[in-house]
Formats: structure tokens, C-alpha cells, sequence
């Protein structure tokens, strides 16, 4: 395999991994703390949360509704506690904070409330939307001659939503160069369906095969990387951002609940409720 | 002579001359500008105009984000398009948020130009009415839409604008002032109360006359802004004849009728008429024949007042 050239310094890379096993750490402690919540998700998305918060994406915690920042929406809703989370890191709101989500006058609601928590960008939660949200934010800059890029996170499974596919062609009609999905390609979803591969008939987690091809089909323009992967990740963010004349999709292949060995793989902790023993152990596991 | 206008060619108009007072307004259309008239902004600012296609939901996504750097868009599209079709979307991005996009729904009502129970939307208003932030307009004809829609640009609200597409009477001059939330008493009387929204109240005050001929005074009440009603001017003009007779073009649940109700049963019971269609769904056919089948026209209103007034 060809040595690829690294692009962060030792330094910056091994800060960001360690923000992203704190942030790990602290969607834990939340979900365990609310006694609810979404963990696979969240622990999938941590690493692209953490290359755009930490590397890629033009922010400033301190102004969060600065006019020319990159405009970041979690279309996958579900995983808020993700992103509540790197934004505290980030320094949009206190850590501590992180450990009212879900609980009543939290402005960590179980999903992203832009009234209420500043730095969020769109209220996501019912799938499918975000990509159309971010569509009109890289519309309204180029309308506005402003130079912020967009960047919609999606779902897997989402994108079994038609609506997607509606954001995907105007998209490309109006060569939104300025626009990049990131697909969390975690291939697992809630629950799934039954179907039959290879004469056996089970249960399917898989939320589909080859995202790649969909959206190039549509026009785009589309990346692949390691999602666990912070350099490959800022490598392709970077990627996206400096092309040219199409919108970016990157597939971001990803782990649902990485970093939990016991929870990594298993569509049942989607959202699940951990006894102390399994809080425990994953922390054990997130501290090491 | 009545003079006649299309509330379609006034908005359409009317985005132009918002446009070149504006230049934040933009105008999304659902691939129907040529029915909306929304072409004529399309013609006026083509850089302005953003055609995004047989694709209502992702249109409503992409307003919420266009909002979101300062932008003003209005939506062109059919009610039940901007409704039945987007409601998830407009509830999660747009109402939930409360974010600055109009929604400009032609053919409203049972008048669609012979399109038929797919493009008859009967419950809009139901639906609007339900959705925390939304403010509803249905103005009566072409002065007071041109009014209204200058209104809804001072305002931030997201809003909901009940369009009807075929030529009705024109009722208001040009100094009329279409206010968000203030009701116009558009003839005064003392027997019976009738409240009506968009063009159902040219086909009101003709059944006043059909009623004056026969000795009966009708009070007629024009609601244009349905949400926020103005709760005060409804409580009154019950209180003027102590009979109120509500009739739009309409399911007759969760429309006008249920919204007067609902404030008259908690602050000044009235005997009462709520009138629209029957809880059913449509079918094509020419104007005037709909509102007769229907159970929407002059006659029937004027028939609706006299049953309510001999309870």
C-alpha cells in the first residue's frame, strides 16, 4: 500500500483522538446518567464530529451565530448526544452540562433544538431532512457571495428516506460545490428487515449497499474514508471542501458503537438502557 | 358592474413589486409557476427564482436553510402540496423553529380549475390551525392579497396563504389595510352574524342581499387572518346579533367554524352554524357548479341564516 504523507502534526493528531475517546466517555456518562438515549450512533459519529469540529470546519464557539462560520447540521438527529457533546469540547456550553440531556428545560433536547442551544444550525429528529436544510444554506451563500462551506451528516438508514434523494438531484442541478454530505456508512440500522441472502432467510441490519454509487449516479462528486480514522477523515473533509463545480459525498465507513467493544456490531444498542455493570465496562474500556 | 380579479395574478404581481422593495425575498417554486404566476417574479429576477423542482418536501428543507443566512422565501405551490405533502417538513424545520418562510398556496378551495379531489386540499386550514407558530391569511380578493402580502413582508411569522386561483369579485378598494389579526365588518346588521374568510366572503355579502330582501339584517364579518384570531372582534360581533353563522370553503370541522366556536363557547355562548363542506372529498367539474353541489354558493349560505335563525 502506498505511504500516504501525514497531514496533521503528532501533536494535533493525537489531541483530536484523545477528544474523540473523551467524547466517547461523555455520551456514555450522559446516556447513563439520563437512563435513555441513543449510544451506536453516537459512538459512530464521534470521529466526523471531531475532524470537522476540531480540524476542518471554519467555527468560533464564541460566536456562534457569526455569519460566515461553516454550517454543520446532524441530519441523523438521533445521535444529538454525539454532537452535544464535541460542542461542549469545543467550548459551546459547559461539560458538565452534557449530563442534563434529555432532562426537562435542558437545552439538550433528545434531538437538536436550534432554539435552544446556540451552535446547532437546523432541529433535526424526523430522518431525511438535514441534507435539504444544508441544500438551502449553500444556496443562500452562494446567493450571498459567502464563502462558509455546509456539512450535512447523515445516516445509513436515513437515506432510505425519498426525501434525500429530492436534495441529492436539486443538488446537483445547481452545482452546489460549496455543499458535502458525510455519510456515517455504519450499516446498521434500528431493526431492519427480514430477507433472504444467499438461501438463508434472517433478519438484516444492513441499511443498503454501495451509497457510493446512489449518490455519483445523481451527479455527485463522492469520497470514501475510514470513519474511525481522524487523518483519512480530515483528509477527505478537506478533499470535499476544495473540490470543485459538484457536491461531495463522502461514505465514511464506521463501526456502530465504536470504542464499546460489546456494543460495536450490535443493532440492539442503537438505544439501550446500560446496567451498571455494562456502564462500567465500557468506561473501563473508554479510560485505557 | 362587479369587477373581477385572480388572486393568482395579483400575487403574482405583487412578488414583483415586493422583489424590487425586498432584495431578500426570494420566490421557490414546485415546477408550477406557470399556473401560481409566480413566472411573472421568475421573468422580473431570475437570479431571485429558484426552481427546485417536483420536490415539495426537500423545498421545504431548503427554505428553512435559506432563512437561516437572512433570506425571506416565499413558496409557490399548490395548498395541498404546501400541506398534505410537506407537513412533516414544515412542522420540523419551518414551525418548530419559527422561521421567516411564506408559503403561498394557489388553489385553495374547491376551485381548482377542474382538477378534482387530488388538488382540492379540505383541510388546511385544520391542519394550520394545529400547528403551534403558524399564522393563516385568506384574503378576499385582489386589493386586500396586495395589502396582506405587504403585511406578511414587515412580519417575521412563518404564514400560510390561502390562495384561490380562479377571478372572484373584488369587495375592497385600494385604501383598504389588511392588518395580521384584525377582523373587517364588511356590512353592518343586527338580525344574524356571518364570518367568512378569502372569496367565501364575496359569496357572503351576496347572500346578505338575498336576506335583506326578505327583511332579514346580516351582519358580515371578514376574518382574514384566521390564526391569530382576534378573539375580542369575535366576541362582539356575536354579541351584535346573538346569532353567528360561519361558512368557508372548507371541511366543516377545524376550519373558521371550529376556531369561532371554540372562543364563542368559552367567552359568550351563541347559538350557532358552522357552514362548508360536508366532510368529504371533491371531485372536478366548472366553478359554479362545485359551489352548488357542494353546498357552498350564495343560495346556500342565505338558507344556512335562515334555518339558524328560526332555531
Amino acid at each position: 500500500m502506498a505511504r500516504i504523507a501525514p497531514i496533521l502534526t503528532p501533536e494535533k493528531l493525537a489531541d483530536m483522538k484523545a477528544k474523540a475517546r473523551e467524547n466517547r466517555r461523555l455520551i456514555v456518562e450522559a446516556i447513563n446518567y439520563a437512563k435513555a438515549g441513543h449510544l451506536g450512533g453516537p459512538l459512530s459519529v464521534t470521529d466526523i464530529l471531531v475532524a470537522l469540529y476540531f480540524d476542518v470546519a471554519r467555527v468560533d464557539p464564541k460566536r456562534p451565530y457569526w455569519e460566515d462560520r461553516d454550517r454543520i447540521i446532524l441530519s441523523k438527529g438521533h445521535s444529538a448526544i454525539g454532537l452535544y457533546c464535541v460542542l461542549a469540547l469545543k467550548g459551546y456550553l459547559p461539560v458538565e452540562e452534557t449530563l442534563t440531556f434529555d432532562a426537562i428545560d435542558s437545552r439538550l433536547q433528545g434531538h437538536p433544538d436550534m432554539t435552544k442551544l446556540p451552535g446547532l444550525d437546523a432541529s433535526t429528529g424526523s430522518l431525511g431532512q438535514g441534507l435539504s436544510v444544508g441544500l438551502g444554506y449553500a444556496l443562500g451563500a452562494k446567493l450571498k457571495g459567502k464563502d462558509f462551506h455546509t456539512w450535512a451528516i447523515l445516516g445509513d438508514g436515513e437515506i432510505q428516506e425519498g426525501q434525500i434523494w429530492e436534495a441529492a438531484f436539486v443538488a446537483d442541478r445547481y452545482r452546489l460545490d460549496n455543499l458535502t454530505a458525510i455519510l456515517d456508512f455504519n450499516q446498521i440500522q434500528q431493526f431492519g428487515w427480514i430477507a433472504t441472502k444467499g438461501g438463508e432467510t434472517r433478519k438484516m441490519h444492513a441499511s443498503g449497499t454501495n451509497p457510493g454509487d446512489k449518490f455519483a449516479s445523481f451527479g455527485w462528486h463522492t469520497l470514501e474514508c475510514d470513519g474511525h480514522d481522524i487523518e483519512d477523515l480530515v483528509r477527505a473533509l478537506r478533499a470535499a471542501k476544495a473540490h470543485k463545480g459538484q457536491p461531495t459525498a463522502i461514505i465514511a465507513h464506521t463501526v456502530k458503537g465504536k470504542g464499546v467493544s460489546y456494543m460495536e456490531h450490535d443493532y440492539n444498542w442503537h438505544a439501550k438502557v446500560m446496567s451498571d455493570a455494562d456502564y462500567q465496562a465500557a468506561v473501563k474500556e473508554l479510560i485505557s | 358592474m362587479t369587477k373581477l380579479e385572480a388572486q393568482r395574478e395579483v400575487w403574482g404581481q405583487t412578488l414583483v413589486d415586493l422583489g424590487k422593495q425586498y432584495p431578500e425575498l426570494l420566490v421557490l417554486d414546485g415546477d408550477l409557476a406557470n399556473s401560481t404566476r409566480a413566472e411573472l417574479f421568475e421573468n422580473a429576477f431570475p437570479e431571485r427564482f429558484l426552481q427546485m423542482g417536483i420536490a415539495e418536501q426537500n423545498m421545504m428543507g431548503v427554505a428553512a436553510g435559506l432563512a437561516g443566512v437572512g433570506f425571506v422565501p416565499w413558496l409557490s405551490s399548490f395548498a395541498v402540496f404546501l400541506t398534505s405533502r410537506t407537513l412533516d417538513q414544515l412542522r420540523m424545520v419551518v414551525a418548530q423553529p419559527k422561521l421567516n418562510v411564506k408559503l403561498g398556496a394557489g388553489y385553495a378551495g374547491i376551485m381548482t380549475s377542474k382538477t378534482g379531489k387530488t388538488h382540492q386540499e379540505v383541510g388546511d386550514v385544520a391542519v394550520m390551525r394545529a400547528m403551534p407558530n403558524m399564522v393563516i391569511i385568506a384574503p378576499a380578493d385582489g386589493p386586500e392579497l396586495r395589502s396582506a402580502m405587504a403585511a406578511m413582508m414587515r412580519d417575521a411569522s412563518p404564514t400560510y396563504l390561502r390562495l384561490t386561483r380562479d377571478a372572484t369579485p373584488v369587495i375592497f378598494d385600494e385604501k383598504h389595510r389588511f392588518e395580521i389579526g384584525k377582523v373587517y365588518v364588511v356590512r353592518e346588521g343586527t338580525d344574524v352574524t356571518i364570518m367568512s374568510y378569502g372569496p367565501q366572503t364575496t359569496r357572503a355579502l351576496k347572500a346578505a342581499d338575498i336576506l335583506a330582501k326578505e327583511g332579514i339584517s346580516s351582519h358580515v364579518v371578514h376574518v382574514p387572518t384566521i390564526k391569530p384570531l382576534d378573539e375580542d372582534a369575535i366576541a362582539a360581533a356575536a354579541e351584535k346579533t346573538g346569532r353567528v353563522l360561519t361558512t368557508e370553503d372548507h371541511n366543516k370541522y377545524g376550519g373558521l367554524g371550529g376556531a369561532v366556536a371554540e372562543v364563542l363557547a368559552q367567552r359568550r355562548p351563541t347559538r350557532m352554524r358552522i357552514h362548508g363542506w360536508q366532510d368529504v372529498f371533491g371531485e372536478s367539474g366548472d366553478n359554479d357548479a362545485l359551489l352548488e353541489k357542494y353546498g357552498l354558493s350564495s343560495t346556500h349560505i342565505a338558507r344556512e341564516a335562515r334555518s339558524l335563525l328560526a332555531q
